[in-house]
């Protein structure tokens, strides 16, 4: 039997629900499988821990999510298929998450920035029409909540820290920067779900969180984000960079070679 | 095990060299041992006694975060998420048990980074069983089942050894080995019960592992010179043999259980003792990897090396932002 034939793979999403929730199930699944590539390489043995813990959070969202769309829409017999076996141009994360690690001071930036944007995305589904949905927010965010501080704390300590330190996170700054106007973008996926009643529009808020985070940077030893003629996007729309390609090879390896078995 | 003696004979006299202790001492101290006294980080101790416990739990410190590694390499291939959530559960676990046991290490007088610092320079041991790779995701299965069940065996006793801050470490760190070792027995079981490739994949990891985990228990008794010693401390209350042999009497139902072959053609249940014989060790297959690291033992210290460096500025940077913070507040 070939492979085609024994593959088994996700449908693509087709109410507002569902498609929404799969752009937040995929961003946080990125992130944190990126974030797992340290375990066991982070600067510090107790960092080590601390990454991992988000790691943890990060996908168990992910999983919840997975989890709950499935009960919506009958996109894959379970979650794992869903999480792992969709092509490329099927997974609708942000460009942001799939940024590589370069070093601690990009991971910290990376996971400053997308918690605090995800603060206000998963406040905005407290009032959602979809009870569960609340719920995983409202779990979410108390980890959320501790994902920040833990960053912020970092952020301040590397850009207020040595002249290293200051110029390893000027330059995370720089690469990361263009990348955040996507996750505040306001598109279709967003408004539908918004008039669905899943969601508010969070990005109404993206000018507090620009003063917010241009704050903690000016006490980061004085950092401030490039000046960016235009938002990098497309992810949300399965139009992706370089780097998702990479994350699916590692995430997909087992399913994609073992179609169909338990694992 | 992790913390077995694995310095070569000519390192093992040269320490001995060094050790002058004084008598009166060796005799009250080992009369506290046999009342069952518990030994604290400020009683007065044998040189030796605190040179032996300080090499082993620095060697089970460095067993414990060098083995994060092979089970690393899975974490992003995991096949699904439960088993992604798990194996990232596990391994941040061995993580901290490489800090409390540092931190027990450092009772003793040596500072952690010192201690690491041997690690990174090749001068520190660690247990060989982590310089075997892990090509197939059933190797993480094998590894809780087998390495996990192994060191739960050898630190059970441990839990009761004499040096306090080192039984309090075992006693928390067992617990979570047994999870780990339950964990690690289901994935192998479903691998077992799964397709025929799932099952090949099964049998042919514990194929690679099964020797190296009985290796975990160190050299035979005869070859093992320096246990009695330790075993008058209580800081070794059972010989590497007696303990590979709970070992092996533990797995192998376990592995029978679930129709997978011991790689043993020799092994046999003994009637008269109650416990199964089993096929001579390879010694000169543990004692060339712990000589030259065997497949892995590069890629390891380099990758601990890697992180350490990442850690210089990191760490300068903390310190220059803390005493900023301190330089401030004075002002204010
Ligand atoms: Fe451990
Ligand atoms: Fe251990
Ligand atoms: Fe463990």
């Amino acid at each position: 039997m070939s492979v085609a034939e024994k593959y088994i793979g996700a449908k693509t999403p087709s109410k507002p629900e569902t498609i929404y929730m799969l752009r937040l199930a995929d961003n946080t699944l990125i992130l944190g499988q990126r974030l797992s590539e340290m375990c066991g390489h982070a600067p510090e043995m107790e960092l080590d821990i601390a990454l991992t813990n988000i790691s943890l959070d990060l996908i168990g969202q992910a999983k919840l999510l997975f989890e709950h769309i499935l009960t919506l829409e009958d996109l894959a017999p379970n979650a794992d298929v869903l999480a792992m076996t969709r092509p490329l141009e099927q997974y609708t994360n942000c460009l942001f998450v799939a940024q590589p690690n370069v070093d601690f001071a990009h991971i910290m930036l990376k996971q400053y920035l997308f918690s605090t944007m995800q603060k206000l995305q998963y406040e905005a589904l407290l009032e959602s029409r979809d009870e569960t949905l609340a719920a995983i927010a409202e779990k979410s965010l108390k980890e959320i909540a501790y994902h920040i501080r833990f960053a912020k704390t970092w952020l301040l300590r590397l850009g207020d820290g040595t002249e290293e330190s200051r110029t390893r996170m000027a330059d995370a700054l720089d690469c990361l920067w263009r990348f955040t106007g996507e996750m505040f973008v306001r598109d279709a996926g967003l408004a539908d779900a918004v008039n669905a009643g899943l969601s508010t529009d969070f990005t109404q808020h993206y000018d507090g969180w620009t003063l917010e985070v241009e704050s903690v940077f000016t006490e980061a030893g004085g950092l401030t984000p490039p000046e960016t003629a235009r938002m990098i996007m497309g992810g949300h729309q399965g139009q992706h960079d370089d780097n998702l390609g990479h994350i699916l090879a590692d995430m997909q390896f087992m399913q994609r070679s073992y179609p169909g078995l338990k694992w | 095990m992790y913390s077995t003696d694995l310095r070569t004979d000519k390192e093992k006299k040269s320490a001995d060299q060094q050790i002058l202790d004084d008598a009166e001492l060796w005799d009250t101290f080992q009369a506290r041992i046999d009342n069952g006294d518990t030994i604290e980080a400020k009683d007065a101790m044998p040189e030796k006694y605190r040179q032996t416990l300080t090499r082993q739990i620095s060697q089970h410190a460095h067993s414990e975060i060098i083995g994060q590694l092979p089970e690393g390499n899975w974490v992003t291939r995991a096949p699904t998420l439960k088993r992604k959530l798990i194996l990232l559960a596990k391994i941040q676990d061995e993580a901290g048990h490489g800090l409390y046991l540092y931190s027990a290490a450092e009772t003793l007088g040596r500072s952690r980074d010192d201690m690491v610092a041997d690690l990174l320079s090749g001068k520190a041991k660690y247990s060989t069983i982590f310089n075997y790779p892990t090509p197939t995701w059933a190797d993480i299965g094998t590894i809780g089942w087998l390495v996990d069940g192994a060191a739960i065996v050898n630190q059970i006793p441990l839990c009761r050894c004499s040096y306090g801050p080192y039984a309090r470490a075992m006693v928390r760190v067992c617990k979570e080995e047994s999870f780990h070792q339950r964990q690690g027995y289901e994935i192998v079981t479903t691998l077992a019960r799964g397709s025929a490739e799932q099952k090949a994949m099964a049998q042919d990891s514990l194929n690679r592992f099964w020797w190296p985990s009985l290796m975990m228990f160190g050299p035979s008794d005869s070859a093992s010179t320096h246990s009695s010693q330790n075993m008058k401390w209580n800081i070794k209350r059972h010989s590497n043999d007696e303990l590979r042999q709970r070992f092996i009497d533990a797995t192998i139902p376990q592995a029978e259980f679930l129709g997978l072959t011991i790689p043993d053609p020799d092994l046999k249940w003994n009637e008269e003792r109650g416990s199964y014989d089993h096929g001579d060790i390879d010694w000169d297959e543990f004692w060339a990897v712990i000589k030259d690291g065997g497949i892995c033992g590069k890629d390891r210290i380099q990758a601990r090396r890697a992180a350490a460096k990442d850690g210089v500025w990191v760490r300068a940077a903390a310190e220059a932002y803390a005493a900023k913070q301190s330089a401030k507040e004075q002002v204010a």
